[in-house]
């Protein structure tokens, strides 16, 4: 299983890079959405991807908006790992096309226990 | 060292006796990491210094507040997930249509901790029966803790709370932020009955329960404790109810009564026998 972080904190990408490789995923990581968008475009296409909100060139929100766009990318699993809080932000982070939401700071279990609500660990 | 073994058999005696909880030697540094707080929060010196306090006079509200720091309360959102997706799919429909008289269900979470189980079965119930207005659901939430149970009536989590567990979806339709917290509608939070009470001691009068959530609890006790509590359940769980336990528990070798059923990756326990005298 391949999983794509997205975030622009490198202390952050290492954080998840390394509890998803735990997990036992080939994992990415770049630095904002468009980056994102690339590799997903590139390939090998991610079966999960975690997604910062707050990045420069492109925010998560946005990412998510367009990969729910695209068809053939309907399998990704997107899940949202923000300090974003507000009950109207994960609202829109849903409606969006983000499957799961998890709000900085987080422990590592929490990520793993929402991966395995999706089916995913 | 700041306890000495006088206090260790002082601690965990007075922890058996009024939780049922069995504390072994070699757990001296759980009861030093769980009571230090306390120590401090009652401007003690040390622990030696509050066993001393404890035995010079009967003190019940300190007696109770050492108990409740020695157990474990860890728990969280739909905890193992497997149990409420058993509800979903089996439990909950069955006893609907075994209901469809009385329109009633009973189901308690007999060591609820800071809520998460109860509110968690209710959210459940929530998605299998709507707000179906015809339906009285009663959901009963004990334990030994004064301090979980008053968590449990507020419904209101941190952030790291809800991280745990709890789908995002569910978040949002069943919360609203409070500060820095989020709290359960009040919707749910009616749903549920709150109450004192030690298992390992007798029990009150209980309504009869449809589905019974035992877990993680059994554990801390004694095989006699157990088979007790097991013995207790027996009386209140209806004869075609459903039991759950933790993940590490079950009722083998403790009591024959029951049966296991696998619904799924769940197991749930029901009374042999039972199911035709519904
Ligand atoms: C680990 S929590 C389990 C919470 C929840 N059932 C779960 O599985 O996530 C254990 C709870 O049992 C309670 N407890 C311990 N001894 C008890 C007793 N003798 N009677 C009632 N509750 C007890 C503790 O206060 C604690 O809240
Ligand atoms: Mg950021």
């Amino acid at each position: 299983m391949r999983a794509l972080v997205i975030d622009d904190s490198r202390a952050m990408r290492t954080i998840l890079s390394r509890l998803m490789q735990g997990l036992g995923y080939d994992v990415e990581a770049v630095g904002d959405g468009a980056e994102a968008l690339d590799a997903v475009r590139r390939g090998p296409r991610p079966d999960v991807a975690l997604v910062d909100w707050n990045m420069p060139v492109m925010d998560g929100l946005e990412f998510v908006t367009r990969v729910r766009k695209v068809p053939e990318w309907r399998d990704i699993t997107l899940m949202m790992v923000t300090t974003e809080s507000e009950h109207g932000q994960i609202v829109r982070a849903l409606a969006a096309g983000a499957h799961e939401y998890v709000i900085k700071p987080f422990s590592p279990d929490d990520i793993a226990d929402k991966l395995r609500l999706l089916g995913l660990a | 060292m700041t306890m000495t073994v006088g206090d260790f058999h002082y601690i965990s005696k007075l922890v058996r006796d009024r939780a049922a909880i069995v504390l072994e030697p070699g757990k001296e540094y759980l009861i030093e990491s769980r009571l230090l707080p306390l120590v401090r929060e009652r401007g003690h010196d040390s622990i030696t210094d509050l066993v001393a306090d404890l035995q010079r006079a009967p003190h019940a509200a300190l007696r109770d507040e050492v108990v409740e720091a020695m157990t474990t309360n860890e728990t969280s959102f739909f905890r193992d997930g497997a149990p409420f997706q058993a509800l979903t799919e089996r439990v909950l429909p069955e006893l609907i249509r075994a209901r469809a008289a009385e329109r009633s269900l009973n189901i308690w979470s007999a060591a609820c901790s800071s809520g998460q189980e109860v509110y968690s079965i209710a959210m459940t119930v929530r998605d299998v029966l709507a707000a179906d207005p015809h339906w009285r659901v009663r959901l009963l939430a004990t334990d030994l803790s004064q301090q979980m149970l008053t968590r449990t009536r507020e419904g209101c989590y941190s952030q790291l709370e809800v991280n745990r567990g709890l789908p995002a979806a569910a978040l949002v339709r069943h919360f609203r932020r409070d500060g820095l917290s989020w709290r359960i509608s009040d919707d749910l939070r009616q749903m549920i009955d709150t109450r004192s009470l030690n298992l390992a001691e007798e029990w009150p009068v209980l309504p009869s329960m449809d589905v019974v959530f035992l877990r993680n609890v059994l554990i801390y006790f004694d095989t006699e404790v157990k088979r007790q509590i097991l013995a207790r359940v027996r009386r209140v769980l209806r004869p075609d109810g459903f039991l759950f336990l933790g993940g590490a528990e079950t009722t083998l070798n403790l009591d024959d009564s029951f049966e296991r059923l696998q619904i799924g990756r769940a197991t749930a326990y029901r009374l042999r026998d039972g199911k035709a005298s519904a």
